[in-house]
């Protein structure tokens, strides 16, 4: 035995026998993980949420969270003598004065936009192959949870600085709060300790942003590892993969080696990024003050969406009685929103509801496998678009010499018709592919090769699909759709009623598939072959 | 279902694929090379990490280069952020491509259990829940379980008080502003009184209520006493009598906080008379007293009503005779 087995021996035993984990430790480090490059999505949120934990922590060391105002002395000298608050001077400071403070700066803000992007992108594959089916409707509902704190964090984050730009949109945000009925105006004084802007916003905000929403996310992504951990993975259709088992590489040492290598390749992307691309200028915006504005004022793009409704929304207020109800804020701010975000988190439940398959499901779906919920995420997808187009129509009209009106108009419009077009198309696509794939496992590949029979026709060359091939298109299942009993013959309404009706309808929408082969027509066509 | 369903299949699953070996698992000179590669790429996260010292000790910081791409930039943090970049980014490669080649590729099957609990675990379950709940005795002793609801529902009244001081009710704030009738109009920066004269038409200037001496003008104060004054020819006024007495020899003052949700009304465009939002676009006419002609804003901007003094300086008529900024729920906008 060397010295080295020695010790690694001797620190296991030393564990074991005050925890006695190595049962535990034993069946960890020899769990299976799938592998398959959209699964390490969910790693690059967990890798860039670690980079912002330690990017900005450094960021703490120097940032005064304070409004007070003071004069600005430091290394940036067009802002030298101006007056502005500790908390802009401070970031000034970092990135000026302090070494690598500058680096760091813009390493936690691309963090920050990898992070959301990847939650996005993690997010689309978790809905387009279902893994939030039964047993994991709970990791959902948290992954919900993280991206609409990972929205607001972000936002807290970027009104830090407390330059002009960071305080326009605390503007913003402010109106939104003012505009919430009866309550929106005490509660705009409560949060700013006074009129707006005050001198508590920044600190406040603080806490909030360093403490409170990470603790609370650091908390969430726990209970979601710890879920997949315990469910399993899910994996892809494939020869060998059931239901019932779940196939890859062992944690140790090939899957920790990965991953593991995958944090560090991800970090030195965003170091790169940091580097190289300069994000958030806040020395070019100047201090914030209420009377001034910087042209083309655009929050981080994970907002863009939220900004391009609230441009979008038509000029309506109800005046009556004294009071103001502000639809042009509520609608888009508060309304549109919370109906989005409720309607993701219960999507699972929504889908059980229509399909009534509350069976376990630990195979992944082809997206084309499941039109209906494809088409609904290409709907979804196609309505966040739109208004993050929108939310840039300043900007796309000057650089493509549109009007606004024209961009607006196409905006409003685009927004009611074109979800509904997109999923119509995407199912019509689906169910196409679904097509593609019936006749690729009846009558084999195209392969570009042709031969000239004996009479003098061309045909093209059919190939027969491999058994692994030919298993992965078919491995799906196809269920019927629900039936839901239509009116007796006395001529009552059935009992479930309007409810019934519309569950019949879903059911039959989310269920229309191209039949994929079956047996009898595989052995009829054997038949004819030989 | 699941069991017929299955018979149904038109294919049998053919198992898992025969394992293929990589060339490093056959030939111990691949496996040699890939050993070196390895290793290689470790270096190079260590040379990463010579450089980020190098520019740590030796760059000035205020070294500025010049670069194709990324035009004039700070040499000592864009080689700071190289040498970290090198250096994480290297200590990855060098890991995924040594489990890639070197570490076995043999995939493993492992098997999974419903997630539901056995009947009788479930069952055992709620007998305890149950069994512990009737220790308890909640059902049996009324007064315990009423009193203990009237407990828990009050304790959470004394964290929702302790933030009561959180901050002062807005009262009529959100109402007023520093504009009183007869308040001096001074220029915004430089707190100067200014006269018609001083504004030409087609001009713009921002101004503020001028403050008693000794009194700080706070950001509180500018978000909310913000003006604009625009001269246009008096002729080019589309107002009604009384708006148009607002206004004096062609210059009209609006707020400058946006009425949708508070921006500065920033940009004047002097050949159509427009103000523009730079937040979200809204558009208001000068000529029609900031009447909105695009965008979401359903107010027009509150104009105040001005004149000059008897030593010819531009003052306030009157107060603004409606809240300024975004809408609240008390706000009378009749
Ligand atoms: C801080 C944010 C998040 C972190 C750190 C995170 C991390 C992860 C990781 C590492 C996995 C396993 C690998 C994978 O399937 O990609 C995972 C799985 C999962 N995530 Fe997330 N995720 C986050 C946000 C979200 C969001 C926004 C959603 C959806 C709304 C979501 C839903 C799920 C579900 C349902 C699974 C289980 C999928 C499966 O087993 O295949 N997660 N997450
Ligand atoms: S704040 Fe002015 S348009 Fe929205």
């Amino acid at each position: 035995m060397s010295a080295r087995e020695r010790v690694a021996g001797g620190t296991a035993s030393f564990i074991d026998e005050r925890t006695g984990a190595a049962k535990w430790m034993k069946k960890t480090l020899t769990k299976v993980f799938p592998d398959h490059w959209s699964f390490m999505l969910g790693e690059i949120v967990m890798y860039s949420f670690v980079i912002l934990l330690l990017s900005g922590t450094f960021l703490t060391f120097w940032f005064d969270p304070s409004m007070r105002e003071v004069e600005y002395e430091g290394s940036y000298e067009p802002l030298n003598g101006i007056k502005m608050s500790a908390a802009y001077a401070s970031a000034l400071h970092i990135s000026f004065d302090v070494r690598g403070g500058l680096l760091m700066r813009q390493i936690h803000h691309w963090a920050a936009l990898i992070f959301m992007a990847a939650m996005v992108v993690h997010m689309m594959r978790v809905f387009f192959t279902g893994a939030f089916r039964k047993p994991r409707e709970l990791n959902w509902i948290i992954g919900v949870a993280l991206l609409t704190l990972g929205i607001v964090e972000g936002f807290l984050g970027y009104s830090l600085p407390d330059d002009l730009l960071s305080g326009t949109g605390i503007r913003i945000a402010e109106a939104i709060i003012q505009a919430i009925p009866v309550v929106g105006s005490y509660l705009s004084y409560f949060i700013f300790g006074g009129a707006f802007p005050g001198e508590m916003f920044i600190q406040r905000i603080y806490a909030v942003h360093i403490l409170l929403i990470p603790g609370i996310m650091l908390a969430l992504i726990t209970a979601h590892l710890m879920l997949v951990w315990y469910q399993k993975h899910t994996q892809y259709p494939g020869p060998g993969r059931t239901e019932k088992n779940v196939v890859g590489y062992p944690l140790m040492p090939v899957y920790m080696a990965k991953a593991g290598g995958f944090f560090f390749i991800v970090f030195g992307v965003t170091a790169f990024l940091g580097a190289v691309a300069q994000i958030n200028p806040i020395w070019i915006y100047g201090p914030y003050n209420p009377g001034q504005i910087g042209a083309g004022s655009q929050p981080d793009w994970y907002m863009g969406w939220l900004d391009g409704l609230v441009r979008a929304a038509p000029p309506i207020e109800t005046h009556a009685f004294g009071i103001t109800i502000s639809w042009n804020i509520l609608i888009p701010g508060l309304i549109i929103p919370g109906i989005i975000f409720t309607l993701m988190a219960f999507y699972p439940f929504i889908e059980q509801w229509m399909t009534g398959d509350k069976r376990e499901h630990h195979v992944l779906d082809r997206p084309r496998n499941n039109p209906n919920r494809t088409a609904i995420g290409a709907m979804s997808l196609t309505f966040t678009l739109v208004s993050l187009i929108n939310g840039g129509n300043d900007l796309l009209a000057t650089h493509f010499d549109l009007s606004i009106n024209q961009i607006m108009w196409f905006s409003r419009i685009g927004l009611i018709v074109l979800p509904p077009i997109a999923f119509v198309i995407t199912k019509r696509i689906c169910l196409s592919l679904q097509r593609a794939d019936r006749e690729k496992v009846l009558h084999g590949r195209e392969t570009g090769r042709l031969v000239m029979l004996p009479h003098g026709e061309f045909i093209e060359v059919h190939e027969p699909l491999s058994p692994e091939k030919a298993y992965v298109l078919t491995a799906h299942e196809q269920l019927p759709a629900l039936e839901i009993g239509e009116a007796d013959e006395n001529g009552v309404a059935n009992p479930q009623g309007f409810k019934g009706k519309l569950r019949a309808r879903m059911s039959k929408a989310s269920q229309e598939q191209i039949s994929k082969p079956t047996p009898k027509e595989m052995l009829e066509l054997e038949d004819g072959h030989h | 279902m699941s069991e017929t369903n299955r018979e149904l299949e038109p294919l049998s699953d053919p198992g898992l694929p025969e394992h293929v070996h990589r060339k490093t698992d056959v030939d111990p000179l691949a496996a040699k090379k890939a050993e070196r590669q390895v290793s290689i790429l470790f270096t190079l996260s260590a040379l990463g990490t010579i450089l980020f010292v190098y520019a740590y000790v030796w760059i000035p910081e205020d070294t500025l280069i010049f670069l194709p791409l990324f035009n004039v930039t700070n040499a000592h943090q864009l080689f700071l952020g190289l040498g970290l970049a090198m250096a994480l980014f290297f200590i990855g490669m060098g890991a995924v491509h040594w489990a890639k080649t070197l570490m076995p590729d043999h995939e493993v099957v492992d098997y999974r259990k419903e997630q539901r609990s056995k009947d009788e675990d479930r069952a055992a379950f709620v007998a305890t829940v149950k069994d512990g709940a009737a220790q308890a005795g909640l059902g049996r002793r009324p007064l315990i379980k009423r009193s203990l609801g009237l407990a828990l529902g009050l304790v959470g009244i004394s964290p929702i008080l302790l933030l009561r001081d959180l901050g002062p009710l807005p009262e009529n704030d959100l109402n007023e502003t520093n504009w009183k009738a007869g308040t001096r109009l001074v220029t915004d920066p430089g707190d100067r009184p200014i006269r018609p004269s001083d504004l030409e038409v087609g001009g713009v200037a921002q101004v503020q209520p001028e403050f008693p001496a000794g009194k700080v003008r706070h950001l509180d104060d500018i978000a909310q006493d913000s003006v604009l004054l625009i001269r246009i020819r008096p002729e080019e006024f589309n107002l009604d009598a009384e708006r148009l007495s607002w206004t004096y020899e062609g210059i009209i003052a609006f707020s400058k906080i946006c009425s949708h949700m508070g921006c500065a009304v920033a940009l004047y465009e002097q050949t159509t008379k427009h103000l523009l939002c730079p937040c979200h676009q809204s558009t208001f006419d000068v000529t029609r007293a900031a009447k909105v002609i695009f965008g979401p804003a359903a107010r027009p901007l509150p104009q105040l009503a001005i004149t000059v003094d008897n030593e010819g300086y531009l003052v306030a008529k009157a107060p603004f005779n409606e809240a300024v900024g975004p809408s609240f729920w008390g706000r009378d906008s009749q």
